[in-house]
């Protein structure tokens, strides 16, 4: 096998990155997927606009507006380094920070889904029952959306790893920091190294494959998510 | 009114096709990236002086080396560098002895700040800065020749935790110019108009730090009976193209 | 009357309004009863503040649960009630001996009046704990969600036509069920439906709600005995009385049912029953007719002295309902015009009310 240690210091990076990605993802999309799949509001369709952008976007759209904004003349950036953090363009928590965003849809979407598939009825159910809102959120509407939960960390981890235009925009290909594999692979390409390209690449493809599978796999005869 | 339409369109037709030679061809170039600016400009001329037409494609050369290998329709190539075409010619995807220099890159160390970057390099040497924005070294020949500077210099070990890769030399000049790093090794052409500076600092890296970054031109084997190819490659080569790449800070 | 739950509530909602303003007994079986669109449901869901009327005062058992014009608004999870959903509405993620514990432990051990096992016997559902909710049948679900809305030991029980989802067998599996919680626990129960046959057997007292309006409220037995109510005018027509059991003719398995205070008492065939056990009986108005003289003669047997309150020709040309009082027990009887007119029926007049037939609800 052709890989050496960069590309698998890429790997490991990536991998690193998704999942701090999907965890992120799910602390920040579980609320507001809640209220999206809640709310009345009129901030309702803008809200959910806003989230579904990056499935338009390009990606490179996306990582050039996080290069002005996180930079020492962005307004973010100003903020960062007002508080003494510096700017993340070019690190790691930059990349956590671009990928949240890119992925966003992917995790919000699923759990609104889920969310909005419940209806009313458990959730009065519970309250009759004595349970407060909060208690019925954790003991009732959490686990009838776990299927909308396997799915949106799924989905949130695979398109985190797929992650190209962002990544290049903001990341400044920096080894172990912000060298992830879609970069890797599109460096070997650029360097007409295709062996080390092919089996990056390939692995990538059966990773996603495998990914999918899984979830479609899970999917087969779920369709019961409410209350019966 | 409406009767007048068509007659007005057929008029318009014939005009175009009166001022339109019948010589006339169409030619499909491929084009680094860091030519973009140049070769719009001598598009122009060589449209009017000619009467062919130009279709170009601004990318990155290792993809255009890709794309060519795989049936891509580019009848001529203007790399940013002079080993993919010599490479494509040895693999005799390309017209023979077609290959020439068309320019000579300079590599300019460059700060979107004025007064950041000394007419001598010494704030290289200072060493002050957080991020030192390089091409991909690896794909980008710009980024081959930084690295060379830095080498020379003896900086590589300490700019090494320094240094952010665009892509691309674009990449790496859109580093330096949304700020996120203070200085970059860029093309002139980038920074450079009219024969002098758009704006910020530069230090003009001297040619003998680096190996000349030669961007070769090749006519690609899809080209090889267009007249239009030719006449592209032989106007690159006469004065009044030289002169307009010149004025963007390539040598010749 | 103990008039323990006061609800005043205005709804407004798109074409839909409600007014009401309810004052109903603390204890026994209220029913809410209307066709669909009357606003019982609403009520309910008020009541339990799973809506919340925007102007509106609810005062249970002295506790005020809403009053808008103070801004008190008890939500659903603060307020002692059980709460039984048309569909049962199990959570499917959980066992039935989960769901019947969501409530039951969120409850203070020393506030629980009902427990586990009890409820489980009350409503027969002790072999059904190690199964998903999602397995069940329609019956065993609504067991499972009536046990569940128990096990809260709530202090006022809501039912939202708990049986209307289900086909006619399983309602007859579910109607003691209920007549036993009614008999056994005394908790109030509320109960909505549109189903005669559910107000009929279980009922105490009844609220007949029409497009968000109170009509009447009322003992059942005296509200399903007004004129002046649509009930009357419904074919089916009918009252309730409650009943002892008495002697039985082994002979001709007759059973006698006494009315209480009065002497009067009916004859029905029917098998033996426990003596002095307490029942219901419906009595249609089609099936009773009217004679000026007792007549021994005739065939049928449960004849009734009784005193004519009211006549009412609901607006039919050939029929005429009557109005009856048999020693203080109401009854209705629908004749001819004809007959009234060759009779000379009117108002106060004694007469002989001649029983053809007699519904043991519940046996």
């Amino acid at each position: 096998m052709p890989l050496d240690a960069s590309d698998f210091g890429a790997i490991w990076l990536t991998l690193k990155l998704a999942s701090l990605t999907t965890l992120l993802l799910l602390l920040l999309g579980t609320p507001v997927a809640w209220w999206l799949a809640r709310t009345r509001s009129w901030w309702r369709g803008p809200v959910g606009a806003l989230v579904a952008l990056p499935l338009v976007l390009p990606p490179t759209v996306i990582g050039f507006y996080l290069l002005l904004a996180l930079g020492p003349h962005g307004f973010i950036g100003k903020t960062t380094e007002a508080l003494g953090l510096g700017t993340v363009v070019f690190s790691f928590s930059g990349l956590v920070i671009g990928s949240v965003i890119y992925s966003m849809p992917f995790v919000v979407q699923p759990l609104q889904n889920a969310f909005a598939a419940i209806g009313d009825r458990p959730l009065e159910v519970a309250a009759t029952l004595r349970a407060s809102p909060r208690d019925t959120f954790f003991s009732v509407v959490l686990p009838l959306a776990r299927p909308g939960f396997v799915t949106a960390s799924i989905l949130g981890f695979a398109h985190t790893v797929g992650e190209f235009g962002v990544v290049l925009m903001i990341g400044g290909n920096i080894p172990d920091k912000t060298r992830v594999v879609s970069v890797q692979i599109f460096d070997h390409v650029e360097a007409m190294e295709y062996a080390q390209a092919h089996w990056l690449a390939g692995a990538m493809l059966v990773f996603s494959f495998l990914v999918l599978l899984a979830l479609y796999g899970s999917r087969r005869g779920k369709s019961a998510w409410g209350a019966t | 009114m409406r009767s007048h339409t068509p007659r007005l369109a057929l008029a318009g037709l014939f005009t175009l096709l009166a001022f339109n030679p019948a010589w006339a061809d169409e030619v499909q170039v491929a084009v680094a990236a860091n030519f973009t600016a140049p070769i719009q400009a001598i598009a122009k001329d060589f449209e009017k002086d000619t009467g062919h037409s130009l279709v170009a494609a601004f990318g990155a050369t290792g993809q255009f080396y890709a794309q060519i290998k795989n049936g891509a329709p580019f009848e001529v190539f203007l790399a940013a560098d002079d080993t993919t075409p010599a490479r494509l010619e040895s693999e005799g995807a390309t017209v023979k002895g077609s290959r020439f220099t068309y320019a000579v890159g300079t590599l300019a160390l460059w700060s979107a700040t004025p007064g950041y970057v000394d007419d001598k390099g010494e704030v290289l040497k200072a060493n002050r800065f957080q991020h030192l924005s390089i091409a991909n070294p690896k794909a980008a020949p710009y980024g081959l020749a930084a690295t060379q500077v830095l080498d020379k210099l003896k900086l590589t070990e300490a700019t090494r935790g320094k240094i952010v890769e665009g892509q691309n030399i674009t990449q790496a000049f859109q580093f330096v110019s949304t700020g996120n790093a203070e200085l970059g090794f860029v093309a002139l052409s980038q920074i450079y108009q009219d024969g002098k500076l758009s704006g910020g600092s530069a230090w003009i890296v001297p040619a003998e730090l680096h190996d000349p970054i030669r961007q070769d031109a090749v006519i690609l084997e899809k080209g090889k009976d267009n007249p239009a190819a030719r006449a592209l490659v032989d106007y690159l080569k006469g004065p009044k193209a030289a002169a307009v790449i010149k004025s963007y800070g390539y040598q010749l | 009357m103990n008039a323990q739950i006061h609800a005043r509530l205005k709804v407004a909602r798109g074409d839909f309004t409600l007014d009401v303003d309810l004052d109903l007994p603390g204890q026994g079986v209220t029913a809410l009863f209307g066709a669909s669109g009357s606003g019982k449901t609403t009520c309910l869901r008020c009541l339990a503040g799973l809506e919340r009327a925007a102007d509106a005062r609810i005062e249970v058992a002295g506790t005020v649960w809403q009053d808008s014009a103070r801004g008190i608004f008890v939500p659903p999870h603060q307020r002692p009630i059980g709460y039984v959903f048309q569909e049962a509405s199990l959570f499917s993620h959980l066992t039935v001996r989960d769901n019947l514990a969501f409530g039951y432990k969120r409850i203070d051990p020393a506030l629980r009046r009902i427990h586990f096992e009890q409820a489980c016997e009350l409503l027969g559902i002790g072999h059904l704990l190690q199964r998903k909710a999602t397995t069940l049948s329609g019956g065993e679900r609504q067991r499972v969600g009536i046990a569940r809305a128990l096990l809260t030991s709530p202090s006022l029980l809501l039912m939202d036509e708990p049986l209307a989802a289900l086909d006619a067998p399983r309602k007859r599996e579910i109607l003691p069920y209920l007549e036993r919680l009614r008999d056994e626990l005394r908790i109030p129960l509320i109960y909505v439906s549109h189903a005669q046959e559910e107000v009929a057997r279980l009922a105490d007292h009844l609220v007949l709600l029409e497009q968000g309006t109170v009509l009447a409220s009322g003992p059942l037995n005296q509200t399903l005995a007004r004129l002046d109510l649509p009930l009357a005018r419904d074919e089916d027509a009918a009252v309730v009385l409650e009943g002892r059991t008495g002697a039985y003719d082994e002979v001709y398995q007759l059973l006698d049912v006494h009315l209480p205070d009065s002497a009067l008492k009916l004859r029905i065939p029917h098998a033996p029953l426990a003596h002095g056990s307490a029942l219901r009986i419906r009595i249609q108005a089609r099936d009773i007719s009217l004679s000026l003289a007792e007549d021994p003669r005739s065939s049928i047997i449960n004849r009734l002295p009784v005193t004519l309150r009211a006549l009412s020709d609901q607006g039919s040309p050939a029929q005429m309902l009557v109005s009856l009082d048999a020693d203080g027990h109401p009854l209705l009887a629908r004749v001819t015009r004809y007959s009234c007119d060759q009779l000379g029926l009117q108002p106060g007049q004694k007469l002989w009310a001649q029983i053809k037939g007699v519904a043991l609800l519940g046996q």
